[in-house]
């Protein structure tokens, strides 16, 4: 195991996102090695709820004092909810990645995409591996 | 909080004016009230106050004229004073930009000669000097190679082709053009990886192909050995090529990038031609294209109007170029930059001029010699007129190329350019110019020695420093999370 | 060999070290077919000989020095204290660069912030970024703004006709690539016609203040209209005239651009000026270009940084909004000892100055037959006239007796042919208006 937490229930994908299901709906955040290796998160900005969005598409953005990153989805669908609350605190992303540092929710229109993403172990191994 | 010197806004008194200005002249005109501002809350302060208030400012600036300051791909070399003379004279720096083409025959003959004379350098058929900085040159190539495709009934192709050793500037002036980038890996040489070039011109975004942006030498400080197989493979493609000129001090009468083949490429008046960093600008850009994209300059460009009268002088006027990108900027660009870079040329002549690149190579190659012995050179080369080192140590994780940059500062130096290029780990990239004399050069490497031994022995003085600048490292989180961007004043209004 | 310093020996030296027999083998990279090309440029010149040409040069050229002028239309001839150019010519400032390196930049940096709070107070808005190249290109980059901050999901930018004419080229030079329309300056509309062209899909209104001809417009209720239908107001200003009117910020605006040439910033033929940029603190985010914020230093010392980092090319790269990188620092720094100098009660004298002058002489113009002074509106330091010959022609005549008339409107508006725009400031005296008045007045 690497030095960063890597919940067993949730895929994973190459860009750092996680992606949790409950039913039709999918989460989205960043891990807890993304917060690391950005540092200090001073700012996130997501795109409007009502926005149909496709796999592969930015829903976002997050940034720190020296480095920005997009936020991708790995479902088409639509943003249903996005978290309001980073948007003044966005420090809560490093202190909680995988809880209250949630960033959208997505009603998907077909889950089956999630299934090529990492799972738990082979997340840890590709962070491990950078 | 008191700062080094408090802020324009916190000194002053209610009623005090830095300035002594006439009575008027003329009667006086009724003022419309209703449409009057209330308030106009600017500071108070004498002209004396003024004065110390920028000159204590100045103080705390690391500058060319105090030191030694080898910021890689930024060209900090001498600028020569004369040129900042001719600038303040009345008849340039008095001069309206919509003044009758008559009444500006002199201005209109230097950009002319200083159109030529950029043409002549690097080998191109006509230059337009309207950019008013390289990323704006860069703006303007980029359009004007869109225009060439969209004029060819070829609009689908939207992609330029940029290293990834490329400056941000090169991918950022691509998305503003509305085109897309593709970016292409650098082999171990430093070289574009000729390999992923072939495969994106020859596979099947062949037809998408519009150009490729490079940087010559690159951004490494390396000349390209294979460039000409670069140029032949996008050309083949239906692409065209751009050149960064940002390094053009490491080119100068060595080789012609438009003989090269290069279709367009920037100058950046403000490093290779000597005109004034300013503390962060003006720059200046100018773009030069072969006879291809020649009517896709940017304008206005100065042209003879008529050839020569009785006394011997054409009549010099704007033209602007038949497909012209347009205007891209008021006027006709940062002419206070065009006479400087003008008078620069002037004094090199064409003897001379050879010898600017040649110094800035030696200088730059000197360097590299003796810092090798201590720090990692990633590309054992010949360089052009910058380098790159590794700013770490394998023995001492915890100092990284920052460190070193900020422990220069103490020895008296300004760091070198740090984590870029972004293709080399911790780099730092040095850029000595010609105008540095040998002896501190020396003292450089010295200092640059010293810290490598430091990092070993001491590294908290690498970790904290800088101990003797102004102030010491900053939070920038802080800055971000506060986001303080003005100051209001702290004055109480007059009369309150 | 001009400014390098080498000596032979040193050379020599140097060369041993690199372990290379003389400077051109370190050129072994470049093809040879192609090395070492002969350059056709004339001949070297001493630094004697280089000042008396560029004097000669600089004097084949009217200028405002021999010339009283009367020519603004966007670059104006404006009083410039001598401690400007002095502060200005001190190498800590001009020979440094972009501070990357705050430690040994807090002059640049706190200079910077200086000038941005000045603006800011100016404009009457939250925040304002280090510069632009010039204020063409500032309303460009506001078109960009309003288009991410209305997340590219509006097309049509408003601009007015009475918008300078080469911004609004500008505009178009650096939007051809977008999907976007930009309409309204096509006709002779009034802010009336622009607010008629207003919907769902306006990203940005844009407006002139004063407008291009010198007029203040009545634009109280137009904020208002913008934000009813989710658009921003961007308002192109002369800052000068913020001395006296009503400040763009107290107007509803969103952003306020201009050309910052007028505070401090000779004429130089057209630059380097100093595009301004300011805008409201929520959307500080989307601005383009370098921003300066205060923070402390390890010590608990306020100090100056660059933030907000990430928006620009060298971090965000192909996801920029905009490659500007070097911009009009030193100007910006002309526009802050400016600023600081005429102050709170200098500015307004030099505004009301420019106003009475101006009016002054209007009113004179006004009463020669032929010419009539387009009064409809009030306005600040340049007017409309209406004269009894083509302008050129008016031109030349004034030429011959000392004078640079003013702009002809009808190169960029069919509909003003014969019709000039009268600039008048601080600097020209009663004699120099009268002598104007004398002169077209023999013109009728």
């Amino acid at each position: 195991m690497g030095e960063w937490k890597v919940p067993a229930e949730l895929r994973y994908a190459e860009t750092d996102e996680w992606f949790a299901v409950d039913g039709d709906v999918v989460t989205i955040g960043i891990t807890d090695y993304a917060q690391d290796q950005l540092n200090d998160i001073v700012y996130v900005e997501f795109r409007d709820p009502g926005d149909s969005i496709d796999a592969g598409d930015s829903f976002g953005e997050v940034e720190s004092v020296k480095a920005a990153s997009e936020l991708y989805s790995a479902v088409d669908g639509e943003i249903i909810e996005v978290n309001a609350a980073l948007e003044d605190s966005p420090e809560i992303v490093n202190a909680d990645p995988f809880g209250a540092g949630w960033m959208v929710k997505i009603r998907a229109e077909d889950l089956s995409a999630l299934q090529a993403l990492m799972d738990a172990a082979a997340y840890d191994a590709y962070c491990d591996s950078r | 909080m008191d700062g080094l010197q408090p802020l324009i806004y916190d000194i002053g008194a209610p009623g005090r004016i830095g300035v002594n200005l006439p009575e008027p002249d003329v009667p006086e005109a009724e003022l419309p009230t209703e449409l009057l501002r209330d308030d106009l809350p600017l500071p108070e302060v004498g002209e004396l106050q003024v004065v110390r208030h920028f000159v204590k400012l100045s103080q705390l600036n690391f500058s060319i004229d105090k030191g030694f300051y080898p910021l890689g791909s930024c060209t900090m070399k001498y600028n020569p004073k004369v040129n900042e003379d001719a600038a303040r004279l009345p008849g340039f720096a008095q001069l309206h930009p919509l003044i009758e083409e008559a009444g500006a025959q002199g201005a209109l003959h230097l950009m002319y000669q200083l159109q030529r004379w950029l043409g002549e350098i690097s080998g191109f058929e006509a230059v337009s000097l309207t950019p008013a900085a390289g990323a704006q040159g860069e703006f303007a190539g980029i359009l004007m190679i869109r225009n060439y495709h969209l004029d060819r009934g070829e609009g689908q192709r939207d992609i330029i082709l940029v290293p990834n050793s490329a400056h941000g500037t090169n991918p950022a002036t691509v998305t503003m053009a509305g085109m897309r980038v593709r970016e292409l890996p650098s082999n171990d040489q430093g070289n574009v990886d000729l390999d992923s070039l072939r495969a994106a011109c020859q596979g099947e975004l062949r037809d998408q192909i519009a150009g490729m942006m490079i940087t010559v030498p690159s951004t490494l400080g390396l000349f390209e050995s294979t460039i000409h197989d670069v140029i032949d493979i996008v050309h083949e493609a239906g692409g065209l090529m751009y050149m960064d000129g940002a390094n053009m001090n490491a080119l100068m009468a060595v080789v012609k990038p438009g003989e090269l083949d290069f279709d367009v490429m920037h100058y950046n008046l403000h490093k290779t031609f000597s005109t004034p960093h300013g503390g962060g600008g003006p720059g200046s850009g100018a773009v030069g294209v072969n006879d291809k994209l020649k009517d896709y300059l940017p304008g206005p460009v100065v042209d003879i109007i008529e050839g020569e009268d009785d006394s011997g002088a054409p009549l010099y006027g704007y033209v602007m170029p038949e497909k012209s990108i347009g205007r891209i900027k008021a006027f006709q660009g940062n002419f206070g930059m065009h006479l400087r870079a003008f008078a620069y040329i002037r004094v090199y002549g064409d003897t001379g001029i050879r010898d600017v690149t040649r110094y800035a190579v030696l200088n730059a190659n000197y360097l590299r010699a003796k810092l090798m012995k201590t720090y990692k050179l990633p590309y054992p080369r010949y360089c052009g007129h910058e380098f790159v080192l590794e700013g770490h140590f394998d023995d001492v994780e915890e100092v990284h190329a920052l460190d070193i940059s900020k422990r220069l500062m103490d020895y008296g130096f300004h760091p070198p350019t740090n984590y870029f290029p972004l293709i080399v780990p911790e780099a730092l990239l040095i850029e000595p110019t010609e105008t540095e004399v040998k002896e501190d050069l020396d003292a450089f490497v010295e200092a640059m020695e010293s810290i490598a031994e430091e990092a070993r022995t001491q590294p908290e003085l690498l970790l904290n420093a800088p101990h003797t600048a102004p102030v010491r490292r900053l939070d920038e989180v802080r800055a971000v999370k506060e986001l303080i961007l003005c100051c209001a004043p702290a004055l109480p209004a007059a009369g309150d | 060999m001009s400014y390098i310093p080498h000596t032979p020996f040193e050379t020599e030296q140097m060369l041993a070290e690199i372990g290379v027999g003389s400077i051109d083998d370190l050129f072994d990279a470049v093809p040879a077919a192609y090395r070492f090309p002969r350059l056709e440029l004339p001949p070297p010149m001493s630094e004697m000989e280089v000042a008396s040409a560029m004097l000669a040069i600089s004097e084949a050229n009217d200028h405002a020095g021999d010339y009283a002028i009367f020519r603004g239309a966007g670059a104006y001839h404006h009083f410039i204290p001598s401690v400007v150019n002095h502060i200005l010519l001190r190498g800590e400032f001009y020979t440094a660069y972009t501070p990357y390196q705050p430690e040994v930049s807090q002059g640049t940096l706190q200079a910077t912030y200086e000038y941005q709070s000045m603006m800011c107070a100016l404009t009457g808005m939250d925040a304002a970024n280090a510069s632009h190249y010039d204020g063409a290109t500032s309303l460009a980059e506001a078109v960009t703004v309003a288009l991410e901050i209305t997340r590219h999901k509006r097309r049509k930018i408003i601009l007015s006709h009475a918008i300078h004419p080469q911004y609004r080229e500008v505009v178009r030079t650096y939007h051809q690539g977008r999907d976007i329309r930009i309409i309204g300056d096509r006709g002779r509309g009034d802010v009336i016609d622009l607010v008629e062209m207003l919907d769902e899909n306006t990203a940005m209104l844009a407006i002139q203040y004063p407008n291009f001809f010198g007029q203040i417009d009545n634009i109280a209720a137009l904020a208002d209209a913008v934000h009813e239908v989710g658009a921003l107001l961007v308002i192109v200003a002369n800052p000068m005239a913020l001395s006296l009117f009503r400040s763009p910020g107290e107007l509803g605006a969103d952003i306020v651009v201009g050309e910052g040439q007028p505070m401090g910033v000779p004429l130089s033929y057209g630059g380097p000026y100093l595009g301004y940029f300011a805008i409201r603190q929520k959307y500080v985010r989307k601005i383009a270009g370098r921003i300066i914020g205060e923070t402390l230093d390890a010590d608990g010392k306020r100090a100056f940084v660059m933030t907000l980092r990430p928006r620009e090319q060298d971090i965000k790269r192909e996801r920029a909004t905009s490659n500007i990188c070097t911009n009009q620092g030193l100007m910006a720094l002309s526009a802050s000892v400016y600023m600081a100098l005429m102050g709170k009660n200098g500015l307004r004298r030099v505004g009301e100055l420019n106003y009475h002058k101006a009016h002054y002489a209007a009113d004179r113009i006004n009463q020669l037959g032929g010419y009539a002074v387009d009064a409809s509106k009030t306005f600040f330091n340049e007017f409309v006239v209406s004269c009894p010959r083509p302008v050129a022609e008016i031109n030349q005549a004034l030429l011959l007796q000392g004078i640079i008339g003013g702009y002809d409107l009808g190169q960029n508006y069919f509909h003003l042919e014969d019709h000039m725009l009268v600039c008048v400031t601080e600097t020209n005296s009663k004699d120099e208006i009268d002598r104007l008045v004398e002169v077209l007045g023999g013109l009728s």
